[in-house]
């Protein structure tokens, strides 16, 4: 593996210009100052309540994602290059979607094979035809993005469906003000707390046709047990809407309705955070009680916009990945921006037996995974594991793809035996209303806190940092 | 307001306030079991604390009798029992969690730290006095906080007067029950017997209600019966007397009602029995009989709670 890309430090001693002002700070800064914030903003969260659910952890139901108080410094050159790739790719995604559930015209072409889009569980017919409010697809879409050296960000995923962590965003942003005013106060770091707004008018801007001037917009949890509680509740309050659950929600002549203190309430837009399969359960999952009986109909009728829409699913399926910078060409006619990893479709003979082959050396992930679960990180794993992935890979090798291990670039980062060098990703928010795509300077930077590790999932013990984007 | 937002709300208030008046009656009831014995007389004023918070029933199908230990666990700690002080902080918290939006942040962190701090506390229970009365003094403080910080940081909407209305119901409950209990030594005026036991009990059902002081600064008196059911009854200037609550509820009704731009049967049911209330005396209540008045109160009071529910929750 490649010696990882250091966001501080170039090879031979010198820093990166973005990190001057940092190294400068901390060389200032005595090592005990540094762990009394770090404790004092483990406090806050823990106060404030920022706290997510694992599954299947039964010992605690609520825990801390930790949270580093370094920041991850991004120049604005680098930000600018980010912004356009990123702005880029969401159009792509968008119209993507909106051929495969309409003309096709990608299949035709094949580009995209036939099967993987009709033999995909997450590929939804009953998309077939459906006219969505102002052909917005993907409104949030969280781009997973890693830097592998000073030129290149390569897309890792995808998130097109319903991304989190942008809360995370927000709140390491107001911790770090409150716990290092002076550190702010020696940079000019471009701010983020404008994404509500721009989340509310891009929510509001795709309204349907039959809203009336001031659309009512509401987010749809699935309640307090889902991992991501505590995000949808941040993100209601910050948009000041309803958080509604399936059980607040009514569809009546096909219009969605909230229950409120004085009765029934037209809703317009619903920002869901319910998965496809649990929103109705006429059309999904009968034994889904998360969801609203009816609101595909209210859907099909043109009575609501749901954000992001149903069946975004297809694009961000980890093998149809493979083909995004064929998608980018295919629909603008552009060269890809940002690049995408060297992927092996297993489902390819010749690929499957190039992975099987090599293994140690992969990280192979399943085609509908998310947060890390069902990954082999093939250097990390024991012969053990590997040899019993190989069968996994054999009996059901359409479930999978394989990626060469990146050399994640590192930022330095607190750890017990002080500051240290660890690997990190990034989740930018791209916002797609009926006119703009917008971005907020930064995103969520995760870090693997383990030395060596690559693994940045929150479930999985990773941590997140603060994203500076520094306005030059 | 969403109606489950409403509920949530008005649940949360109403798990606060009983968690608080547990607390004081726990306290109370320490202090008369402190006494020597010809203070107290054979009564069990455990006994009577259970009764005062409604679960005398369950506490027996698990023991055969009521001491300070058992009956200290099971209204403080005990999972098993819905109104334990434990479970009231622990709903409480759960109906924060899922209306943080209807909250302001001084509420939420009242709450949330009040749980993360009790979270000790019920794992390990109090072994000594001193840990005991610093957990009460906690749950009150905690209490006082909330209402607090409802009181400065709420918008006065909606949101507020159904918090507020959870309040005043089960504020108005607490303090029935704890009459409906005690009401054998609030004897009628002719029948009164005075005597240092008397005299702890009565003391006891103010402590429980946080009336002591008030009592002597209304009535320039020593403590009497008629007296003491008049202020806790009538006395509108009590805040936790029934008339009290009620002119509180009839108004928090009424708000909603203008906001809303209609009004329904809780808003009559609840101008109704504030009526009763004005236009009762103590002597009529005597005649009537306490106990029978009470009674008829408790359950007014839990039909209101029922017809907000149908008109607002639900």
């Amino acid at each position: 593996m490649a010696v990882a890309f250091d966001e501080m430090n170039i090879p031979g001693g010198d820093l990166r210009p973005a990190y001057q002002e940092l190294a400068r700070w901390l060389k200032e800064t005595p090592p005990e100052a540094l762990e009394y914030r770090r404790q004092e903003a483990e406090l806050l969260f823990r106060r404030i309540g920022i706290t997510f659910a694992v599954y299947g952890d039964s010992d605690s139901t609520e825990r801390l994602i930790p949270f580093d108080v370094i920041p991850r410094i991004m120049s604005g050159k680098e930000w600018t290059l980010l912004e356009k790739g990123l702005k880029q790719r969401v159009r792509a995604l968008n119209m993507f979607l909106r051929d495969i559930y309409h003309g096709r015209d990608i299949l035709r072409a094949e580009i995209v094979p036939d099967d993987l889009i009709f033999q995909n569980p997450v590929f939804r017919p009953e998309m077939n035809g459906q006219q969505v409010p102002h052909d917005v697809y993907v409104h949030i879409a969280g781009i997973d993005i890693v830097r592998v050296d000073a030129e290149d960000f390569i897309v890792l995923e995808d998130n097109a469906r319903t991304p989190s962590g942008v809360s995370y965003m927000l709140e390491n942003r107001e911790i770090m003000m409150r716990l290092f005013p002076d550190l702010f106060a020696r940079h000019k770091v471009a701010p983020v707390e404008r994404y509500p707004d721009e989340l509310l008018a891009a929510l509001r801007s795709v309204a349907p046709l039959s809203a009336s001037s001031e659309p009512t917009v509401a987010l749809l949890t699935p309640g307090v047990y889902n991992s991501a509680y505590y995000e949808h509740s941040f993100l209601a309050d910050k948009l000041g809407i309803e958080l509604v659950e399936g059980r607040d929600l009514i569809v009546k002549n096909n219009e969605v309705f909230m229950r409120t203190t004085e009765g029934l309430k037209r809703v317009d837009v619903i920002y869901r955070r319910v998965d496809d399969d649990f929103l109705d359960p006429l059309t999904f999952r009968p034994d889904s009680v998360l969801g609203v009986p009816g609101l595909m109909s209210a859907y099909a009728a043109g009575n609501i916009t749901l954000a992001n829409a149903v069946g975004t699913g297809i694009a961000d399926d980890k093998a149809i990945y493979s083909y995004m910078p064929d998608i980018v060409k295919f629909y603008l006619g552009e060269e890809p921006i940002l690049k995408n990893v060297p992927t092996w479709r297993c489902r390819e003979p010749k690929d499957l037996a190039y992975v099987l082959d090599n293994l140690s050396e992969l990280v192979v992930k399943e085609v509908h995974g998310s947060g890390g679960y069902g990954m082999l990180i093939g250097p990390a794993a024991t012969k053990a594991t590997i040899e019993a992935f190989r069968e996994k890979l054999k009996r059901e090798p359409e479930g999978f793809i394989a990626q060469p291990t990146l050399a994640l670039s590192t930022c330095p980062t607190c750890t017990a035996s002080g500051l240290a060098p660890r690997h990190v990703d990034l989740r930018p928010f791209v916002l797609t209303g009926s006119k703009r795509t917008t971005i907020v300077p930064g995103g969520l930077t995760r870090v693997a806190l383990k030395e060596g590790s690559l693994v940045v999932n929150s479930s999985q013990g990773g941590g997140t940092k603060d994203t500076w984007i520094l306005d030059e | 307001m969403l109606s489950r937002t409403a509920e949530n709300l008005y649940w949360l208030a109403r798990y606060v306030e009983r968690a608080e008046y547990l607390a004081r009656t726990i306290d109370a009831t320490l202090r008369v079991t402190a006494l020597p014995a010809a203070y107290i007389g054979k009564t069990n004023e455990w006994d009577s604390a259970l009764l005062t918070a409604g679960v005398a029933g369950s506490f027996y199908q698990q023991y055969e009798e009521a001491n300070e230990n058992n009956v200290v666990d099971y209204l403080s700690f005990s999972a098993n029992n819905p109104s334990s002080i434990r479970n009231c902080i622990e709903a409480a918290r759960l109906n924060s969690r899922s209306v943080r939006t209807a909250l302001t942040s001084e509420m939420w962190d009242t709450i949330n730290s009040a749980w993360i701090e009790l979270q000790a506390v019920w794992s390990k229970g109090t072994s000594t006095r001193e840990d005991l009365a610093k957990f009460l003094r906690f749950v009150q403080e905690t209490s006082l906080r909330f209402d607090g910080s409802a009181y400065r940081t709420m918008l006065r909407n909606d949101a507020y007067w159904f918090s507020r209305m959870g309040v005043h119901l089960e504020r108005a409950d607490n303090t029935a029950r704890i009459l409906d209990v005690k009401y054998h030594v609030l004897l009628p005026e002719e029948e009164h017997v005075g005597g240092p036991l008397d005299f702890y009990q009565w003391s006891s059902i103010l402590r429980s209600v946080s009336a002591l002081t008030a009592y002597h600064w209304v009535y320039r008196e020593t403590l009497k019966p008629w007296l003491i059911a008049d202020l806790l009854i009538l006395n509108d200037t009590l805040p936790r007397s029934l008339a009290s609550c009620y002119g509180n509820l009839v108004r928090n009704l009424d708000q909603i009602g203008v906001a809303y731009g209609r009004q329904g049967p809780a808003q009559r049911h609840a101008r109704g029995i504030r009526n009763r209330l004005e236009h009762s005396n103590m002597n009529d209540i005597f005649q009537h009989g306490v106990h029978e008045f009470i009674q008829e109160f408790i359950a007014d009071n839990s039909r209101l709670g029922e017809i907000i529910t149908k008109q607002y929750l639900i």
